[in-house]
């Protein structure tokens, strides 16, 4: 298996960059600070200079470095479309590699990466509970009600207590003449939300697809990715290829954009993919004729307004269309967007438990559009983006609700209230 | 010349978490958009005018070098610290202080980005009409200190037409302010004029007072396909001459064209050698009638096709090939010398066929597109610095380009400015009493030479007055 790529492979991307500072206007770590060392330009000046021995892995330099929440916003509006966001994780891996993990990305590597697998990341969201949940306060929880308090330094029993494992079989059969699709959950959906990873499931098994939803599946890398640990990137990415492996799948679905971010970049770097095509599960069921089937419907008489939040790793990969559609049709949702729908709210992976002040400031930059948008439902398709938005209408004292896209739409299909 | 006396001193004017000495610093503060590199010696992030001015004395007490910069994404090397002394970065002071929407007035500090004050003023139906490309990230003090223009200048102006009054630290520290909030002021010399455009060197805006205009009620936009560059030249001045101001004249030709048709969706005639892209604004009644004139008034020179924008996406597709131009460069060669060059609208068509006689002279690829209704041409040279001799050829084409932009009344830079990259050719356009003019401000102004010291002057530029920086996309 290919390794994610070293500093020096990435040296004819960093010389593409022209130092315009396009980049600039879509940082939400800029935007905040204002400081050259923030964007994307900055962090590419400083690859060059520490390719070119200028620069040393200093504390200044892994603080500049550290600053970025890997979002992608400045590769898509890059002129040049150089990869910043793949350089900062290999420059990341270089400052790992010479120096050792940094606390958070050894809590990380104790969470994601030790072995068995499954037995870790059942573990693993336990003790990934608290590093998440540093910034929310007692109030939010996120409906699980959690104290930082409580969170802090011990182990605390599966959260909530069945995970999606426990919800569904591993392989649901479906109709004789669909083919099986596989599913890729990630962490959030299978331990934070697995009512929403268990819709993903069963959503596809409804339109008659057989499911598979291997056991042996674990964390899609990117907490990995964002501290810098690139031994652990390949062992996860193996594991995750060993699960999928040696069924005949039309392609794997996921509900989470930052694991869809994380494996499609990780295909394209180390040319290490999944069994199947990886699917965004809007993309799928704007392809299975969905829209046509939620707009048939007929209109509920309450309905809810709803807006949508763009999860960065489904932005950049220009997959804002089909969840809008899908959100549009449905027949209990009055539809509005909201202004800055597709900046980032700033949790970022690992980011929020390292700059929990800026990471917060970056997410209440959220706070006007959705106001001023009159929605009452917030969704979006990303659970890092759920956990994030929820905590950031708590502290404004909105009364709003988050949701996964998924929840409405089989809230539509459920049929209104009697 | 940089000490830890200094240093000290920096620190508590600034604040110890505004000033860096550290190496990381000094490398994100050392380029721009030129891709040329220079490292200061120390980056400070002041936070009001007060601040600037002591550090400014300080610097004037001990001959530091000192300069301004807001987004660094300029095109001639204004930000680059090519002395080494200190960068004062303005990013900081980045408030909207005040949107009189009774007198049509703006006053912001000056690391407001130019795009976020459109859209904050844009939200009480009022305008601020420069609209640089690089709006979205450069700075109102950026666009001031390089009197920045953009596509809309046909109608509007540029950056100067727009600012009433300015706060400057001047290079001995002084806190002064010139023009005001009323549109008419001759109450001594107009300053605001003069620091409108000079680039860093006569002192730092702190405050800026910007008039605004009623925002225009809707927008039409066209797309004109021509069958030689002489019909589009003479369409720009049939439609002036028509006394129709359109707010933009956008003009691409034939190399410009090659590049972009594999990159958009609209399908343009095959024997196209000239591209139009027109806009008009005004109340939503009169748009639909100047439309049809503007298209009465160049239906004989030679139009092949046209296409009127009926809705939003329509205008966003029409708009979409004249950006698909830059990124698209890409592929005429790795290395882009991008001026700015300005002649009088009349004389379009000559500089066209110049560019063409010299593309073909010296065998390089010569990219042209830009703002044909006030004759600001973007003229990209696509080269491989890596072939021997390139550099040399280079220098060539661009002397000639330069001799012949003056030669037809133009100007070597209409929006970028001069800075570092453009200083050597400075002499051609200006005769030596009109630089000794502007010398003698300078050294009134900045006796120890301090402020952004190298830019703009020839002999005072760089050792060897380098080649000016291949470059990024263009407006």
């Amino acid at each position: 298996m290919a390794e994610p790529k070293t500093l020096e492979q990435y040296q004819d991307e960093i010389a593409q960059c022209v130092r315009c500072g396009a980049c600039q206007a879509h940082c939400p770590v800029y935007l905040e600070t204002g400081r050259e060392g923030s964007v994307a330009r900055g962090k590419i000046v400083l690859a060059a200079a520490v390719l070119a021995g200028e620069a040393g892995l200093d504390e200044r330099l892994r603080e500049e470095i550290g600053l970025c929440l890997l979002c992608g916003s400045c590769v898509v509006k890059c002129p040049n479309r150089v990869p910043t966001d793949a350089i900062v994780g290999a420059l990341r891996r270089r400052i790992t590699g010479e120096q050792g993990l940094s606390p958070l990305g050894k809590g990380v590597a104790a969470l994601t990466g030790s072995k068995p697998l499954l037995k870790t990341l059942l573990k693993g969201a336990d003790l990934l509970a608290p590093l998440l949940f540093k910034t929310i306060p007692a109030t939010s929880g996120l409906r699980l009600r959690l104290a930082p308090e409580a969170l802090k330094g011990r182990s605390l029993p599966p959260i909530p207590e069945r995970t999606l494992f426990a919800r569904v079989p591993e392989f649901l059969e479906g109709e004789s003449d669909k083919p099986t699709v596989g599913v890729f959950a990630g962490c959030g959906l299978t331990y934070l939300y697995p009512q929403v990873g268990e819709i993903l499931v069963r959503l596809p098994h409804r339109l008659g697809y057989s499911v598979f939803l291997p056991k042996a599946q674990g964390c899609c890398g990117m907490p990995a990715l964002s501290s810098g640990n690139g031994p652990l990137i390949d062992t996860l990415t193996q594991a995750n290829a060993g699960a999928f492996a040696g069924r005949q799948l039309d392609c794997i679905l996921t509900a989470c954009a930052s694991c869809h971010g994380m494996l499609t970049a990780s295909a394209t770097e180390t040319g290490n993919s999944l069994a199947a095509e990886l699917i965004d599960i809007h993309v799928f069921l704007h392809q299975q004729g969905l829209v046509e089937r939620l707009a048939a419907l007929p209109k509920w008489q309450e309905r809810i307004r709803v807006t949508y939040h763009d999860p960065c790793h489904l932005r950049s990969a220009s997959i804002t269309r089909q969840p809008r559609d899908l959100l549009r049709a449905l027949p209990q949702v009055d539809f509005v967007e909201m202004e800055d729908a597709g900046l980032c709210c700033g949790l970022g992976g690992t980011f929020t438990a390292a700059h929990p002040d800026l990471s917060r400031a970056i997410g209440d930059r959220k706070v006007a559009g959705l106001k001023a948008s009159g929605a009452t439902v917030i969704a979006s398709s990303c659970p890092g983006c759920i956990l994030q938005l929820q905590d950031i209408v708590d502290r404004a004292g909105l009364p709003v609700k988050v949701v996964h896209t998924l929840e409405l739409i089989d809230q539509a299909l459920t049929g209104p209230p009697r | 010349m940089l000490n830890d006396r200094i240093l000290e001193a920096l620190t508590g004017i600034a604040g110890a978490a505004n000033v860096s000495s550290s190496t990381v610093d000094r490398i994100t503060h050392s380029f721009d958009a030129t891709q040329q590199q220079w490292l200061p010696e120390v980056v400070v992030h002041p936070g009001s005018a007060e601040e600037i001015s002591r550090i400014v004395r300080l610097a004037n007490e001990e001959r530091i070098p000192i300069l301004p910069r807001g987004a660094g994404s300029g095109f001639t090397g204004g930000s680059l610290p090519i002395r080494g002394g200190i960068v004062l970065v303005l990013t900081r002071m980045n408030r909207i202080l005040e949107i009189d929407t009774d007198n049509l007035i703006a006053v912001v500090e000056p690391g407001v980005v130019t795009g976020r004050l459109q859209k904050e003023v844009e939200r009480l139906g009022l305008f601020y009409p420069p609209d640089p490309a690089s709006k979205d990230f450069s700075t109102l003090g950026g666009n001031i200190a390089e009197c920045a223009g953009g596509p809309r200048c046909v109608k509007y102006g540029v950056t100067r037409d727009y600012v009433l009054g300015l706060e400057v630290v001047t290079p001995t520290g002084s806190i002064i302010h010139t023009g005001g909030r009323t549109i008419k002021n001759v109450v001594g010399y107009d300053l605001t004029r003069l620091f409108v455009g000079s680039e860093g060197t006569l002192g730092i805006v702190t405050r800026i007072i910007l008039r605004l205009l009623p925002q225009p009620e809707a927008r039409k936009t066209m797309l004109v396909a021509f069958a030689a560059i002489d019909g589009a030249a003479q369409a720009v001045s049939a439609i002036i001459r028509g006394k129709i101001i359109p707010t933009t004249l956008e003009f691409m030709d034939a190399s410009a064209i090659d590049c972009v048709r594999q990159a958009t969706s609209l399908d343009l005639p095959a024997d196209c050698r000239a591209v139009l892209i027109i806009e008009v604004d005004g109340d939503r009644s009169v748009l639909d009638g100047q439309a049809e004139k503007i298209l009465e008034i160049i239906r004989p020179l030679g139009v092949l096709a046209t296409r009127v924008a009926e809705t939003a996406e329509e205008s966003e597709a029409i708009w979409k090939v004249r950006r698909s131009i830059s990124p698209s460069l890409r592929a005429m060669g790795p290395h882009k010398f991008n001026e700015d060059i300005v002649v009088p609208r009349s004389r379009v068509p000559a500089m066209i066929r110049a560019l063409e006689a010299i593309s073909h002279r010296f065998g390089v690829p010569i990219i042209n597109f830009g703002h044909a209704g006030d004759g600001n041409i973007h003229v990209n040279v696509m080269v491989d610095l890596k072939v021997p001799g390139m550099e040399a050829t280079v220098q060539q084409v661009l002397d000639e380009i330069f001799r012949i932009t003056v030669e037809l009344d133009g100007a070597i830079s209409g929006e970028h400015g001069i800075g570092t990259a453009k200083a050597a050719y400075i002499g051609m356009e200006l005769d030596p009493a009109t630089l000794a003019a502007m010398r003698a401000i300078k050294q009134a102004l900045d006796p120890n030479n301090i402020m952004n010291p190298g830019k703009i002057f020839p002999d005072d530029s760089p050792e060897k007055v380098p080649m000016p920086a291949p470059g990024p996309s263009s407006p």
